[in-house]
């Protein structure tokens, strides 16, 4: 197994994963939710295990950020076009959904 | 509940699990080392039923009444999604628009969408004998037939994926695990064993009924992330409701 390799690659998984609990904005979640997805396949390809590894990559970098961006841009056209007068209601209102 | 009686509570749940996880860690074997109880194991349950790759083995064999666990999860939430983001009495579907697409973008998906389409597979066609299967192909074969929509438009996309038809391929192959199961049940009198003849070690049929398994969760996986997308597709693009902004796209 290969030391170094894996302490960085726990490393960035570390510093990924709280980067994206301090950021508040959904669109770069997603993004840095899909760096934080392709660290860890890189940590579980060097941990020897390339199955999973492939199973992170597949569905934590490709499929999990596009299906919350998708939604992002749904819920966002919904919430300018309800809110149009005052724009300051649009980030308030999340999750209460129309 | 006061702020304080819900600290003390979490702190009562956090002692006890804190207490019971760290005597259980003492006991596990250390990390990274060669040799690992349940590995050796499975290894050898695995070798004895010819199958190449070991953790195939345990999901689609030793385990696979587990896998047939997270298939139904898949299932359930694509019923779910298609369930919930049908067209509402409110909304309106849009036809989107032919768009233009830099000649260079066009070509990037021209090559790369039949080379993905390959490796994905590949990756459920060799679930048995090397790393991957057909969770991680079936993802792969989605994900891939959605360059169609990078690289040209969203009527392209429409145009390569029957949804009709994927809807029914995702129902069959959910069912087609369950039945299997079920004919290891009668024939050999427990669910999901594995019958059948288990084949020559590393070569493509061998493993019995692995591969089989390993087909239907691919096609299951495949049609049920692309009707799951499409799903998010739409609303993201074809559909609006009354309340929205018809030109925010």
């Amino acid at each position: 197994m290969n030391t170094p390799l894996v302490a960085v690659a726990i490393g960035f998984v570390t510093v990924c994963a709280t980067i994206a609990v301090l950021t508040r904005e959904p669109v770069r979640q997603a993004v840095v939710l899909a760096a934080m997805g392709l660290g860890l396949s890189v940590l579980f390809a060097v941990l020897q295990a390339p199955d999973v590894a492939l199973s992170q990559l597949a569905v934590g970098t490709a499929l999990t950020p596009l299906l919350i961006l998708l939604t992002v841009r749904k819920v966002s056209r919904r919430s300018t076009a309800g809110s149009r007068p005052g724009a300051g209601g649009a980030d308030r209102d999340d999750g209460t959904g129309r | 509940m006061s702020a304080r009686a819900r600290l003390l509570m979490f702190a009562a749940a956090a002692i006890v699990i804190g207490v019971f996880y760290g005597v259980a860690s003492a006991e596990t074997p250390s990390f990274g080392r060669a040799s690992h109880p349940y590995g050796d194991r499975a290894v050898a349950a695995s070798l004895a039923h010819r199958t190449a790759n070991v953790v195939s083995s345990v999901n689609f064999d030793i385990r696979a009444f587990d896998t047939l666990g997270e298939e139904s999860i898949l299932f359930g939430t694509v019923l779910g999604a298609t369930l919930l983001l049908r067209l509402a009495r409110d909304e309106r579907r849009r036809p989107a628009a032919s768009e233009r697409v830099l000649p260079t973008t066009r070509l990037f998906g021209v090559i790369w969408l039949p080379v993905a389409l390959v490796v994905g597979v590949y990756i459920v066609a060799h679930g048995q004998l090397s790393p991957g299967g057909g969770f991680q192909g079936g993802v792969v074969l989605a994900t891939a037939l959605h360059l169609g929509y990078i690289a040209a438009d969203y009527r392209v996309l429409e145009k390569v994926r029957p949804l009709a038809v994927l809807d029914v391929a995702d129902s069959l192959a959910a069912g087609a695990f369950t039945a299997m199961g079920l004919a290891g049940l009668a024939a050999a009198g427990a669910f999901l064993k594995n019958v059948l003849p288990l084949g020559t070690f590393n070569e493509i049929t061998s493993g019995g009924t692995v591969p089989l398994l390993n087909a239907a969760v691919g096609v299951e996986v495949a049609s049920g992330v692309i009707v799951l997308l499409a799903h998010f597709l739409d609303q993201a693009v074809e559909i609006t409701g009354n309340d929205e902004p018809e030109e925010a796209r």
